[in-house]
């Protein structure tokens, strides 16, 4: 029963996903931004691959419903849309997200998808290919904070050789850059209870 | 169905696998284990292999000289015992007081015992003239050895309170914390081996005979070069005794990423005190600290308006309300620790409440 639980769970997020990137694979045929250089195009073809998108890329209404906004593509979580509080999480409904998809509540708390644009105050116009590259195989943020936080699947994205995030790495910093200021993650109602060390040393 | 049984360790359990990520875990073990195959080459399989014992004994070597930094970092209550061999006939670089150069061959052990039991030992190698090695060895059940812990850690070793426990570190996580200040030897300085021990260091260590004091290093010519301060001063934090000793804890369970050398973006104070720091330097850092708002904000708090020190208020200010919390996005630390310290967190609470800056 719980493993069922678990396939159809995992199931559902993945057709999420596929859908979402059907729709962007058809926005992006659109796309004629002139092509950068060879590591950043196989950032740009990695970012697509990944789904990045997905999550990253805030939604507009079009003419067929929901899409992707490119013109604020990576930017993450609008910070002009409010939301209320999450349901907390309970029993097997452990977690879910907002319509934009760009919101995610669990155990872990209320995490918002990060703006890769390249701004300097809002982005990561500010990280070094180091601190992306240590983010990405360590899972803390800039590869050394606050852990990173589901449902980013930064495990998946660590397998990429340092070559291919660093590629990542420079399709992002090619963007325009977008001004938008993520919320920060909201830590879960509960706090664990204090404990007894034995004598501290 | 079975129930989860609460949010924490739903947390716990979506922390340790990732929920999409478990998706892709055939494709991360896979990466895993080649960076183990190439770690592995270098790094003995034993504890007992990397030279802490005598041939053929559990025991310490004598040449291993033990040491305890004057302000420990907090790790849940772990009871640590530390040592460090120089190569023979090495000398450590001294010229510079605060980032000490270590000859190629020299090797750090730290061991971490819970409730009696030996846990862990992590090992600090300077293994090549431009590298330092980091690995971490889980002791077993005899208490005979340790084995060599896997290049991710090893989570949830050992119970160290009720529903907490104790995780061996990966070595990303080693570097999270050893390569962000001007040297990766942490608790091996200038002010931590001070002679001139500070008495409310919280956790403070008393000395041992035999143990290595700044004095000692110096009087056994292990120093060499070095600045000539460390022969004629003490390194002392100035300022009260109440900002000594918070300032000391802050160096040493926050300056290794809060400091003026980081390149985080969002590290915007430094933490870190030097060996000799001048009254100005001090005043500096203190005003770094005066009234400024933090990136966290705390819960209800509009964005942008948490003072990160609330000079007479520690209850308003985000360095207590991060040094007190466990939850993922606001404990600081952010990682090597599941149990607040609360004897750290009363020693800043006290400073900030008794303070104007």
């Amino acid at each position: 029963m719980k493993r069922r639980s678990l396939t159809l769970l995992l199931s559902a997020f993945t057709l999420t996903l596929a859908a979402g990137a059907a729709t962007l694979a058809g926005a992006g045929a659109a796309d004629t931004r002139p092509a950068g250089t060879a590591a950043v195009s196989r950032g740009e073809y990695l970012v697509r691959f990944g789904l990045c998108h997905d999550c990253h890329t805030p939604l507009k209404i079009g003419a067929r419903g929901p899409e992707p906004d490119l013109a604020r593509a990576l930017s993450g979580h609008p910070s002009g849309v409010a939301l209320p509080d999450a349901p907390a999480p309970a029993g097997p409904w452990l977690w879910g997200g907002a319509a934009t998809n760009t919101a995610f509540w669990g155990p872990w708390g209320v995490s918002f998808t990060a703006n890769l644009t390249p701004d300097e105050e809002t982005g990561l116009g500010n990280w070094s290919e180091e601190q992306f590259v240590m983010a990405l195989r360590t899972g803390r943020h800039e590869g050394k904070g606050r852990p990173i936080l589901p449902p980013m699947p930064y495990q998946y994205v660590s397998s990429l050789s340092d070559e291919d995030l660093r590629a990542v790495f420079a399709y992002l910093r090619s963007l325009p850059p977008v001004h938008n200021k993520v919320p920060a993650p909201i830590d879960p109602a509960e706090e664990p209870a204090p404990a007894t060390a034995e004598p501290s040393r | 169905m079975k129930p989860v049984r609460s949010a924490r360790h739903a947390w716990s359990v979506a922390r340790t696998v990732g929920l999409v990520g478990m998706l892709a875990a055939p494709f991360a073990l896979q990466a895993t284990s080649t960076a183990e195959q190439s770690d592995l080459l270098e790094l003995p399989e034993r504890l007992s292999q990397t030279g802490l014992f005598m041939t053929g004994a559990p025991a310490i070597d004598p040449r291993n000289r033990s040491y305890a930094p004057q302000y420990p970092l907090w790790t849940d209550g772990a009871r640590k015992s530390r040592w460090v061999r120089l190569p023979s006939g090495g000398r450590i670089d001294a010229r510079r007081a605060d980032a000490w150069g270590f000859p190629v061959g020299t090797r750090f052990w730290k061991e971490f015992a819970f409730r009696g039991r030996r846990i862990e030992t992590r090992m600090l190698w300077r293994s090549t003239p431009n590298t330092w090695t980091f690995a971490a060895y889980v002791w077993n059940d005899a208490q005979t050895d340790a084995v060599l812990a896997p290049a991710d850690g090893v989570r949830d070793v050992v119970e160290i309170a009720p529903g907490k426990r104790h995780t061996v570190p990966s070595r990303d996580d080693c570097r999270t914390c050893h390569d962000t200040g001007a040297t990766p030897v942490l608790g091996f300085t200038a002010l931590q081996l001070s002679d001139d021990r500070d008495p409310a260091a919280p956790h403070g260590e008393a000395l041992a005979p035999g143990m290595l004091t700044l004095r000692r290093l110096i009087d056994d010519h292990l120093l060499d070069p070095m600045d000539p301060r460390l022969a004629i001063e003490r390194p002392h934090i100035p300022g009260d005794p109440d900002t000594r000793a918070a300032l000391g804890y802050l160096t040493a369970n926050c300056g290794y990423c809060h400091n003026e050398r980081s390149d985080l973006a969002t590290v915007q104070f430094p933490l870190s005190m030097p060996a000799f720091a001048s009254p100005a330097e001090l005043a500096r850092t203190l005003s770094t600290l005066a009234p400024r708002s933090t990136k966290w904000d705390a819960p209800g708090s509009a964005p942008g308006t948490t003072p990160l020190v609330k000079p007479g208020s520690p209850e308003l200010s985000a360095l207590v309300a991060r040094m007190r919390s466990r939850r993922p996005s606001s404990q600081m630390p952010p990682l090597g620790s599941s149990i607040v310290d609360t004897a750290g967190v009363e020693l800043v609470s006290s400073w900030i409440a008794g303070r104007r800056f």
